[in-house]
């Protein structure tokens, strides 16, 4: 893990693209004193979680079950290996965040494979759908697993360690032309939410594609994002976690931060740098060196992030 | 998933002359039209055809899409290789999308 530490100095730019161009297996996420930081998955969080005991909790993303094709033609192995690295971890976190695209083409064999690597995790695991797990013919296969308690389709929230965490959808009722969606019933909903919640709560946003533009040309933001953000206006600690886009992104407005989560199935090239989002094809022997961790740390009062990545091999 | 007609089904054999001699009625016409989705575009994306063409599209991409106009057709979702054809018996405007990356849009001019 050394050469990657990005220490407590700050982040440079240099550094933040170095980081994108890792593709890694998951985000260990601590809450102490009720701000969320975010610590690699294997080394430096065991280190970080035993300094600074609290609620501890990992995201996932983008595991693509069923994806074959030569940018990973085994993402349900890659998945396991991340499931593993979870397993290997000395302090058990309180539960896990699926941001999306569990499957990659909502077949009822893609989530059955998904739920049986990921549940060795023995984690409970909130999930919101990514566009690939709404593409049934009936578009019943996710709600049926992942869909009880949750309104409209799918959105929900839930509070735990004093923080309060909202499962946003928005890959629904995209418009021709248009970015990811929520929606007005959505937003409705998030504003009802939110409504008498004390302003010192931290709030974690949750959903699939970003909620800031990242690059439109790419249609990686969503639509109607800065109305949810409008409403988490004024807490004092915001933390909006997402995937989509198979690379890590962090950007800091005020007290709002925002962060993108590695696939564990294949990487995707940096905005721009390729004629198209699609899965990167990385030597078979860089594939895993990809597939590293990365932690990001948030500290009260202070709007700098410390970025660590940790690459499985190399 | 994917959008057989006989045409395609004959091609894809490479029976094209018996496939012209069995089904004389679905005989590919000169005029018929394919769409190729490469790099999340639809090439080319916009088509000027007669009324009675044939378009079909064709997922190259590693990424499914789909190929939407809303309230005129609606595709499966198209995985690799996987194709979709729609045959334009009404003249107009047909602007489309892939409701999975709306980013991705077309249009087909029909008269």
């Amino acid at each position: 893990m050394s050469g990657h530490d990005h220490g407590d100095d700050g982040v440079s730019r240099r550094k933040v693209l170095e980081c994108m161009t890792w593709a890694g297996t998951g985000v260990l996420w601590t809450v102490t004193g009720g701000v969320p930081r975010s610590l690699g998955i294997i080394d430096s969080a065991q280190a970080a979680t035993a300094a600074a005991p609290g609620m501890t909790f990992l995201q996932i993303s983008d595991s693509h079950v069923g994806f074959d094709k030569p940018a990973n033609p085994n993402a349900l192995g890659t998945l396991e290996e991340a499931v593993n690295k979870i397993n290997a971890m000395p302090a058990k976190p309180s539960f896990m965040i699926h941001t999306g695209d569990i499957t990659h083409l909502s077949k009822a064999s893609e989530f059955d494979n998904a739920d049986r690597i990921i549940s060795q995790t023995k984690l409970d695991v909130h999930y919101v759908p990514g566009e690939h797990d709404f593409i049934d013919e009936e578009v019943k296969l996710y709600r049926e697993r992942y869909g009880r308690g949750t309104k409209g389709h799918g959105w929900y929230s839930f509070d735990a360690g004093g923080v309060h965490f909202i499962g946003l959808v928005n890959v629904v009722d995209l418009k021709a032309g248009g970015l990811g969606n929520l929606g007005a019933e959505q937003l409705a909903w998030l504003e009802d939410d939110l409504r008498g919640k004390s302003k010192s709560t931290p709030i974690v946003l949750f959903a699939h594609i970003p909620l800031w533009t990242v690059y439109p040309q790419w249609g990686w933001g969503t639509e109607d994002g800065g109305r949810a953000l409008e409403h988490v206006k004024g807490f004092g600690s915001v933390t909006v976690l997402n995937g989509h886009i198979h690379q890590v992104m962090q950007k800091v407005e005020g007290n709002v931060t925002f962060h993108t989560a590695r696939s564990t199935a294949f990487p995707q090239p940096a905005p721009g740098a390729a004629p198209s989002p699609g899965p990167m094809k990385v030597e078979d022997a860089k594939l895993r060196g990809m597939l590293g961790v990365a932690s990001v740390s948030f500290k009260q009062n202070e709007q700098r992030l410390a970025i660590i990545d940790t690459p499985l091999q190399g | 998933m994917k959008t057989l007609n006989r045409r395609d089904f004959g091609v894809d054999l490479g029976l094209a002359l018996a496939a012209a001699i069995l089904l004389p009625a679905t005989k590919a016409r000169a005029d018929d039209l394919e769409i190729h989705i490469d790099n999340f575009v639809f090439q080319p994306a916009e088509l000027n055809i007669k009324v009675g063409t044939t378009v079909t599209w064709t997922n190259r991409d590693d990424i499914p899409h789909t190929v939407v106009s809303a309230g005129k057709f609606r595709s499966k979702t198209l995985d690799t290789d996987d194709k979709f054809s729609f045959t334009f018996t009404n003249a107009g405007d047909y602007k489309y999308f892939c409701s999975l990356h709306p980013h991705m849009t077309g249009m087909i001019k029909v008269e």
